[in-house]
């Protein structure tokens, strides 16, 4: 019998600790079958957050980094290893709150790095508190009436500032919410690591995604808030993309 | 590069580093260390390294880690306040068992202080200025060839305890010139890669994970027990330390780091003045050589120490742990930036002393 689908192998066999309706397993997928074409030849950098035990479920060499600390983990892993894959996978409270600095600087200095950013608009492990990309008027536990842009500060668009910089090569933001969205995203994700490969600097891909748990909602209502609300915010698309040679 | 060299410490520091197999290093301005970083810049090119200036200490820190878990000799460098900073990933290298170099030059403090040499930073550096459960080999040279000697066996110190290793020394350490004789180079192809290192080449079962994250209580204690054997096994192969002219001393000083040499001079001034003056000069502050002072204040003729320092009181309770009451131990610090002179020392000496 002919095989039709198999598991990546850049996928460990761990089950995974994530709730269920959370974006972080297609996200992983994604990024697993991404690397297959560097099997052997990858390290991957996990952050602080919900996907703080990654480094269990990639099938490559895996550093843990401290909190928003990832992307200069990272320049160091490519100061030592010039010629290996590494991919480094954030949250936002990690990636654009206590780490804005060290993905900006990274960015800037187009560290030849692939980037997985993972915006659920919440922080997901401490149990639902405000993100730097939490929505106007979206409610979390530090802001239980919604986020008042007058109080909290308004939501972080990432991509849109790091596509001010010179050093990425690529620069998307995808969304988990639907099969067409998720081919979308597989392609984007595919596409950063082939620059990276052509070693083009640093890529990264914004991959917007559901928190069902914290958001109160149940897993479809969940992709709804997704598509009806984050991507007003957050609008996808290419923020940059320098081309094939 | 000659063998024989006339060098500013902050430069010898950064040659014997490379000497001694860094490859990669990764900094922040500040005064007074800019020289490392600018040595690095224009030197680690030249054997194939790496130097890259970080938008911040908290980055630098982090780099060290990422080239630290891959098995490449990194280091970094700082003064005080930018030290304070790195100490999340200070915390995270000693918690992940990786190996890396770190110099602080100190200035004054507290907060943004001020740029002259000082010492206030001991606490920090030997009790763990990070957080959680984790200790650093600390030294304190005191000259700018014992900078050399200790940094280009830093790394492997460094590799064998698995853990961050401090030089601790002062903005005047990093500034004075003098002649230094300098190793020679390491062959870096002859470092054997240590087993646990990242090469990204690794799936399955033999993957490699760098991780300081343990949420099982028994897990996580197994690793607190396995640091602290290793600290123990350093203690017992690593403590250093200067005795001089200890053997009649009825006044034991105690002082480390250029401090240590200023009071060497103060034992002249004393015993030229027929009291009998002796120096205790640790060069590994952790771990602190106790028991040397301990045997020290068991003999009789030994009446009291002084422990000199540029702060207001922080190596005086190491030593006054150490010497567990047997003797008075008097402190002379000064802060701010002052530094004492031999004279400032003799004249407590004589005063307090005896």
């Amino acid at each position: 019998m002919a095989i039709v689908f198999k598991k990546t192998d850049m996928l460990t066999d761990n089950p995974t600790h994530y709730c269920p309706g959370c974006g972080h397993g297609i996200a992983h997928r994604l990024l697993a079958e991404a690397t297959e074409p560097y099997s052997g030849n990858v390290v991957g950098i996990a952050p602080v957050g919900c996907a703080v035990f990654a480094y269990n479920y990639f099938n490559c060499d895996m550093i843990e980094a401290a909190h928003g600390r990832a992307p200069a983990v990272a320049t160091g892993v490519r100061a030592a290893l010039p010629d290996k894959t590494v991919f480094v996978y954030q949250g936002d409270g990690d990636l654009a709150s206590i780490g804005l600095g060290e993905i900006v600087h990274a960015a800037a200095r187009g560290i030849n790095i692939t980037v997985i950013f993972i915006n659920n608009a919440i922080y997901g492990m401490t149990g639902g508190q405000m993100a730097p990309t939490t929505l106007a008027g979206q409610k979390a536990t530090t802001c239980q009436g919604g986020r008042t842009p007058a109080e909290a500060g308004n939501p972080i668009k990432v991509c849109e500032m790091l596509a001010t910089l010179d050093g990425p090569s690529f620069i998307a933001r995808c969304a988990l919410d639907s099969v067409k969205n998720v081919r979308a995203a597989a392609a984007a994700i595919k596409k950063a690591f082939s620059y990276q490969a052509q070693n083009k600097g640093f890529s990264f891909v914004e991959l917007l995604s559901s928190c069902p748990t914290n958001w109160h909602l149940n897993p479809v209502e969940a992709l709804k808030f997704v598509s009806e609300k984050m991507t007003k915010t957050f609008p996808l698309g290419i923020f940059k993309d320098i081309g094939e040679n | 590069m000659a063998d024989k060299a006339l060098m500013k410490g902050n430069e010898a520091i950064a040659e014997a580093a490379v000497l001694g197999g860094c490859r990669c290093y990764f900094g922040y301005p500040i005064t007074p260390q800019n020289e490392i970083p600018e040595y690095m810049s224009k030197r680690l090119p030249e054997v194939g390294g790496k130097f890259l200036q970080a938008e911040s200490e908290i980055a630098a820190i982090n780099m060290v880690y990422g080239a630290a878990a891959c098995g490449v000799r990194a280091m970094t460098s700082s003064s005080s306040p930018g030290i304070s900073l790195k100490q999340e990933g200070i915390s995270y290298l000693a918690g992940a068992e990786l190996p890396a170099v770190i110099v602080n030059m100190m200035r004054c403090g507290p907060g943004l202080g001020g740029i002259q040499p000082a010492q206030g930073d001991y606490f920090q550096a030997v009790k763990g200025g990070g957080h959680g459960d984790y200790r650093m080999l600390v030294y304190a040279p005191s000259t700018v060839q014992e900078c050399v000697d200790i940094i280009y066996n830093a790394f492997d110190k460094a590799e064998k305890y698995r853990l961050p290793v401090m030089i601790l020394g002062d903005g005047m350490l990093g500034q004075i010139m003098e002649a230094v004789q300098l190793p020679k180079m390491r062959d870096i192809s002859e470092i054997k890669k240590p087993e646990w290192a990242v090469t990204g080449e690794n799936k399955g079962e033999s993957r490699k994970i760098i991780n300081s994250l343990y949420i099982e209580p028994d897990e996580l204690e197994t690793v607190n027990l396995r640091l602290a054997a290793r600290y123990a096994e350093m203690k017992k192969n690593e403590t250093a330390w200067e005795s001089y002219l200890t053997d009649d001393a009825e006044i034991v000083l105690a002082a480390y780091g250029t401090v240590g040499r200023i009071a060497k001079s103060a034992v002249g001034i004393l015993r030229s003045k027929g009291i009998k003056a002796g120096l205790l000069r640790p060069i590994t502050l952790y771990p602190f050589p106790s028991e040397v002072f301990l045997k020290l204040a068991e003999f009789s003729h030994v009446k009291k120490f002084i422990t000199v320092e540029l702060s207001l009181g922080q190596m005086v309770e190491d030593v006054r742990l150490a010497v567990e009451g047997k003797k008075p131990v008097l402190l002379l610090g000064r802060a701010g930036g002052n530094v004492v002179t031999p004279e400032d020392i003799a004249a407590f000496a004589e005063k307090e002393g005896i």
